[in-house]
């Protein structure tokens, strides 16, 4: 695709890197805030001699998808948080046979029902995953259009790369927005080829299975150690987080995606201020990025959490921080008017300075 | 001069050497034979991609030297859908029992049917759930007594066995659904032809096909092999009628 | 003349041989294989015609026929 600048929302930038990055096959359920996905494929894979599906449900979806990721096929289906829910079962399958998929969570609010507003309340679902067994899906996390396009770029390669499937946390806000973006292919991520193992048609050769079953003695152990090496691996060479006016800080925010976007604001104001903050900025929220946290632990006293949920990625920053340091929280769980403004998380970080904040990991 | 005896029944060659794990008398061992049989016949091993799902038959992969995809419960129809879309050429099809097709997946076979997906369905209904120890199945008779329905299935409690044939030859995407039975000679020929039809309809692009097969479950049914197939030609028959549903002449078109 | 051939080690007795056999041709032995299965065994081969019902109604493949 050639390389040019345009204005568009987030959810049509993760349909358009789709098709760029070689994804032929869409398989989804309409649910709000992410519909315009769904309807941007229908019209534009068939032109690209694609095959869009619209498939009777979120669990139908889920099951195409690995239909068509076991022919070796680049796949995507994309929902929020109710939809994926429902496609744990599948996610778990997918994760147990070594196939790689994209799965976009455009993310509302729950539980439940809840409400169509942007929230990070699936947190927990996309990075400790909902499906059963021992297994782990990568989660990226943009906070940008330009990065919603890119990491969609990057999602099918990773998962080519783990042969697992990859989740894109995003969120309402993030796909409903329109900014400027460069429609760049970005820097390609080698992966194995996948004749090995794909379903084509057993031709002058057995026939081969794709399957997650292992009854056998020790198999099932065995397999799921296999399973455990690509997450450490992913581990050590695809940790990715973001470092903002990150020089000596009294105090780190730590937020992701459209927290993260807003903490940014509040954090350069509070710089201006003369106040020593800075943010880090999770990429991946699996694999998370443990270690960076337990550096800056060392020198820093106080971490202060953004999200918009109840309290989930601050477990992770206590995770990283261990006993070191103190770890504030600050969360709006999102329903209509509960965005916070850059003011609200600025008045946090001078709350968290002036000790007027109770820290979460002192038991 | 003596004439040397030919061969003239054997295992089928797309099929592996492995032994059945099934119990003595099950038909799933009839049935896999006979789409063995057919993809010999057709001479499709090369192209054919099978959709194994959860239930006695989920070691199918073990029996079939083709391609083959494990799908979760009630799933293997969205797999099929997905695999014929990225792979137009190959024949796919799927081997579901009860539970799989009636119960947890009704809503993907009736979805993939309804759009006329071009693969094979091979439904295995032994009215009852055979893999976790005979289970009340949608497709148990009233009156009958399972492990979860000891009482005998009664309408006001469990509703009715359901009839899948007729429900998808109902809907417009369905080219080819018939049932059939393997529980004596000559039923099983017409199965056999049933299924191979189904296949070819598959070849020729004429959209869904399903074929349904009455079948022996002795160990849960509490029957030897011999009485179970007498059960289904005396109580399983009448309420599920043998035969062609449907059979679309020409593939449809605008 | 036509035979078959019964694999003891893949008969599980079902016996489903024997119903639809017409001629007589098969019966249960009496001794039994790996599995614990008294297997069934081709008797009286000159009846045979070479039909193939019990074959075909084999759901282990067990069987063989030659004509």
């Amino acid at each position: 695709m050639e390389e040019k600048k345009i204005f568009e929302k987030g959810n049509i930038a993760i349909a358009m890197a789709a098709i760029a990055a070689g994804c032929k096959y869409y398989f989804g359920y309409p649910i709000t805030p992410q519909s315009d996905i769904p309807e941007y494929l229908s019209r534009e894979l068939p032109r690209v001699g694609g095959v869009f599906l619209q498939s009777e449900s979120e669990v139908a979806a889920i099951n195409m998808l690995l239909g068509a990721a076991a022919t070796g096929a680049r796949v995507m289906t994309s929902s929020s948080g109710p939809g994926i829910s429902l496609m744990q079962e599948g996610i778990s399958y997918m994760a147990g046979d070594e196939l790689p998929a994209v799965i976009v969570n455009v993310s509302r609010s729950g539980p439940g029902l809840g409400g169509i507003s942007p929230s990070q309340g699936d947190y927990f679902q996309a990075t400790r995953g909902g499906g059963h067994g021992d297994y782990r899906t990568m989660v990226l996390a943009p906070h940008s259009v330009q990065e919603m396009w890119d990491f969609t770029i990057m999602a099918f390669d990773l998962a080519d790369k783990y042969r697992n499937p990859v989740i894109i946390l995003a969120d309402g806000m993030l796909g409903q927005m329109k900014e400027p973006f460069v429609t760049r292919m970005p820097e390609p991520i080698p992966y194995p080829p996948k004749d090995s193992w794909a379903l084509t048609g057993a031709k002058g050769r057995p026939g081969r299975v794709i399957k997650s079953l292992y009854l056998g003695h020790l198999e099932l152990e065995k397999h799921v150690w296999k399973l455990n090496e690509k997450y450490e691996r992913m581990k050590k060479e695809d940790t990715r987080w973001e470092e903002y006016m990150l020089d000596d800080p009294e105090i780190v925010v730590v937020a992701f995606g459209s927290a993260a976007r807003i903490a940014k604001t509040a954090v350069k104001v509070a710089r201006q201020e003369g106040y020593r903050v800075g943010l880090l900025r999770p990429i991946t929220l699996f694999p998370y990025p443990y270690k960076r946290i337990r550096e800056l632990s060392e020198k820093v006293e106080k971490f202060l959490t953004v999200e918009l949920n109840a309290g989930q990625m601050v477990e992770d920053v206590m995770i990283g921080v261990g006993a070191r340091s103190k770890v504030y929280f600050y969360g709006r769980p999102n329903g209509v008017g509960s965005l916070p403004t850059p003011e609200e998380i600025y008045n946090e970080i001078i709350k968290t300075l002036k000790n007027e904040k109770v820290p979460v990991n002192e038991f | 001069m003596a004439e040397i005896a030919r061969k003239v029944f054997s295992k089928p060659k797309s099929m592996k050497d492995k032994p059945f794990h099934f119990c003595p008398g099950c038909h799933h061992g009839i049935v896999h034979r006979l789409v063995g049989e057919a993809i010999d016949t057709l001479g499709i091993r090369e192209k054919t991609i099978g959709v194994a799902s959860v239930g006695c038959s989920v070691f199918l992969y073990d029996y079939f030297d083709v391609d083959v995809l494990e799908a979760p419960h009630g799933r293997a129809p969205a797999e099929a859908t997905a695999i014929k879309r990225v792979l137009p050429d190959s024949v796919v099809f799927i081997y579901q029992g009860d539970g799989d097709l009636a119960a947890i997946g009704t809503a993907e076979i009736i979805h993939a049917a309804n759009r006329g997906e071009n693969f094979t369905v091979i439904f295995i209904n032994n009215a009852n759930y055979g893999m976790t120890g005979g289970q009340m199945a949608p497709t148990t008779l009233l009156g009958m007594k399972t492990a979860t329905s000891p009482y005998g299935r009664d309408f006001r409690r469990e509703g009715y066995p359901i009839k899948m044939s007729e429900i998808i030859a109902q809907l417009e995407g369905s080219a080819f659904v018939a049932r059939g039975a393997v529980n004596k000679p000559a039923n099983l020929n017409k199965t056999k032809k049933y299924i191979l039809k189904a296949f070819e309809y598959q070849i020729k692009g004429m959209g869904f096909s399903f074929v349904e097969v009455l079948s022996a479950c002795p160990t849960d049914w509490g029957m030897t092999p011999v009485e179970a197939c007498e059960f289904i030609e005396r109580e399983m028959i009448p309420y599920y009628p043998l035969g062609i549903l449907k059979e679309k002449k020409v593939p449809d078109h605008l | 003349m036509p035979y078959i051939v019964i694999n003891p080690e893949l008969c599980k007795e079902c016996e489903l041989c024997i119903k639809y056999c017409p001629y007589d041709c098969i019966k249960i032995g009496d001794e039994i294989n790996s599995k614990g299965y008294r297997f069934a065994i081709f008797v009286n081969p000159e009846k045979c015609p070479g039909c193939a019902l019990c074959a075909m109604m084999c759901p282990e493949m067990a069987i063989e026929v030659y004509k």
